[in-house]
């Protein structure tokens, strides 16, 4: 079997949900089942075969080539198997994933990895706003899995954070950890302001010091055990969170955020 | 069936079915580990009085600890799963926790999870962290030198307990020399321990008593100064008898460490007063697992 793979081959001008692709809402189905499934775009309607090239017909390794930052909902809690973006994706990335992988070559939008539950999402290049956040007016955003952004993440990473990982190569925007409620976040590279803003419980995990509000505590420098296995767990990963010589054990700990339970900590790198 | 001179009996061992469980307790370097480890596994002799039997398995080098320190394995063993796991629970809670340094982590793997740091937790008083890391959960203690790291749980597996043989020399020196020689070959074997200080234990037991509150009393017919007083196994030449119990996670392990064991004694011989080998049992119809001595060493 090789892996189904679905070319671009007309872009609409309205946004395309591709919710109905998730490889466990086509297990089982032929190419020309597959052809037939229909994704909304605006107030139309598309059969994916009008949209892409279909080959492969392995249901459990879809990849989708040269898909543009209009394709939402790619992997959309997504049941075991993986899906490689070879291409941008919109918003909602991996939403509410329960298992398997999605990985993407280029840029994804808003919301990626928003309420995904376990699972590994990859992204190569950027993404926007609210990553592994909770979706609007929603309590708890990311519960479990591991997010691993190469490029930069834009503002409110890990919002409402409930459990899980977050792994950022690049920046992020302001508001990084905001409300979390627990789990990690790592940035190797800037934050932006008020990191940590809101956080209950959870840990940020920086490589750089980052522009802290007033009601983060410094509780001083310690070496912490826990550290280096965090970073031996990430060994498998092909990023620079794999490489052992940007593991470290010994950091600043700020407690915070005391305007809210004051239970979560910012590390920072010394 | 003699060896290098040394009688080995025509009987068994007779041992329990258990539940054991193990733990690798880490800190900043090997002493460290070592006295916590030891500190652990303190009374924990025999269950009888002890609530559980337990002993270090082997140190561990920094690659295999999960924290890539150096580190020692410990193994507790109990009658049941609720006593193991409280045992576990206070042994960890009283000797690990408070050791400097330490760590601790599971150390064997079942569908059967037993607490860990998962109780301790409450010790920092909701300053305590959770972190999931490899699909393991961990709890961050703070303490007052620094951080106690904890693994949530660690498993509880099926185990066997009180395999056995005795040493019967010559004189009390050449017996605990011979004793000596069998638990260092047999420390090698993993997944047993031998739970007695040094693995020796030199006041072997008999079911019952003449007092009615004791359940257990010398093992008369091996006490050596009892050879005209009671019906003795001993004969005249024999000054002196020691015993060897294995517990193991399985009859398989506890047949291993058995062999090199009595074989290091055997190696000895008669030629250092090493008379014969016997084992301790209870007619066969208390425990399930059997060692028959010739067996395991034909």
């Amino acid at each position: 079997m090789s892996a189904l793979t679905l070319s671009l081959i007309h872009s609409p001008q309205q946004r395309v949900d591709m919710s109905p692709l998730s490889c466990h809402l086509i297990a089982g189905k032929s190419k020309a089942e597959i052809g037939e499934v229909e994704l909304k775009s605006g107030k139309r309607k598309f059969r994916v075969d009008e949209l892409f090239a279909i080959a492969g017909d392995d249901t459990q390794d879809i990849v989708l080539k040269g898909t543009t930052e209009k394709f939402d909902y790619i992997g959309k809690q997504l049941s075991g198997g993986q899906i490689t973006v070879e291409g941008d994706a919109g918003a909602y990335l991996a939403m509410g994933m329960l298992s398997g992988q999605v990985k993407i070559t280029g840029n994804a939008g808003l919301y990626a990895g928003c309420e995904m539950k376990k699972g590994f999402l990859e992204i190569s290049g950027n993404t926007g706003d609210f990553l592994g956040g909770a979706l609007p007016g929603n309590k708890m955003g990311m519960k479990g899995g591991l997010i691993l952004v190469k490029g930069n993440a834009g503002e409110r990473v890990g919002d409402h954070l409930r459990k899980g990982m977050i792994l950022i190569e690049g920046n992020t925007g302001d508001y990084c950890g905001s409300r979390m409620i627990a789990g990690t976040i790592a940035v190797m590279g800037q934050t932006g302001k008020y990191a940590g803003y809101a956080m209950r419980r959870g840990t940020l995990l920086l490589w750089n010091q980052p522009d802290l509000s007033a009601s983060f505590n410094d509780c001083g420098m310690h070496t912490l055990a826990f550290l280096p296995m965090v970073f031996k767990s990430l060994k498998q990963l092909n990023s620079k969170f794999a490489n052992a010589d940007e593991a470290f054990n010994r950091v600043r700990r700020f407690a915070g955020d005391m305007s809210e339970k004051g239970k979560g900590e910012v590390l920072i790198k010394l | 069936m003699i060896i290098n001179g040394v009688t080995i009996d025509a009987t068994f061992a007779e041992a329990f079915p258990m539940k054991a469980t193990r733990a690798i307790i880490t800190a900043q370097n090997e002493k460290w580990a070592m006295i916590a480890a030891q500190a652990m596994t303190g009374f924990a002799t025999s269950v009888i009085a002890c609530g559980c039997e337990a002993g270090i398995e082997r140190l561990m080098g920094i690659e295999e600890t999960p924290d890539g320190r150096p580190g020692v394995a410990v193994m507790i063993f109990a009658m049941g799963g609720k006593g193991l796991a409280k045992q576990l629970e206070t042994r960890a809670g009283q000797c690990i926790l408070t050791s400097p340094t330490s760590a601790l982590f599971a150390g064997i793997e079942s569908n059967i999870r037993i607490p860990l740091g998962k109780n301790l937790r409450y010790f920092g008083d909701g300053f305590q962290i959770a972190k999931v890391i490899g699909g393991k959960r961990y709890w961050r203690i703070p303490v007052m030198d620094g951080e106690f790291l904890a693994e949530a749980t660690t498993g509880q597996v099926d185990a066997v307990g009180g395999g056995n043989f005795l040493v019967l020399a010559q004189s009390q020196p050449q017996a605990l020399a011979a004793c000596e020689a069998a638990i260092e070959a047999m420390s090698k074997i993993p997944n047993v321990i031998m739970p007695f200080p040094g693995g020796v234990v030199r006041s072997g037991s008999k079911v019952g008593s003449k007092y009615a509150a004791l359940n257990a009393s010398t093992n008369d017919a091996f006490c050596p100064t009892l050879k005209g007083a009671t019906k003795t196994e001993l004969s005249p030449d024999i000054e002196s008898v020691m015993e060897i119990v294995i517990d193991g996670l399985s009859k398989e392990d506890i047949d291993k460490a058995m062999r090199v064991g009595i074989e290091a004694v055997c190696k000895l011989g008669a030629d250092n007063g090493i008379k014969r080998i016997s084992a301790g049992n209870y007619g066969g119809k208390l425990g399930p697992f059997h060692f028959h001595l010739q067996e395991i060493m034909a």
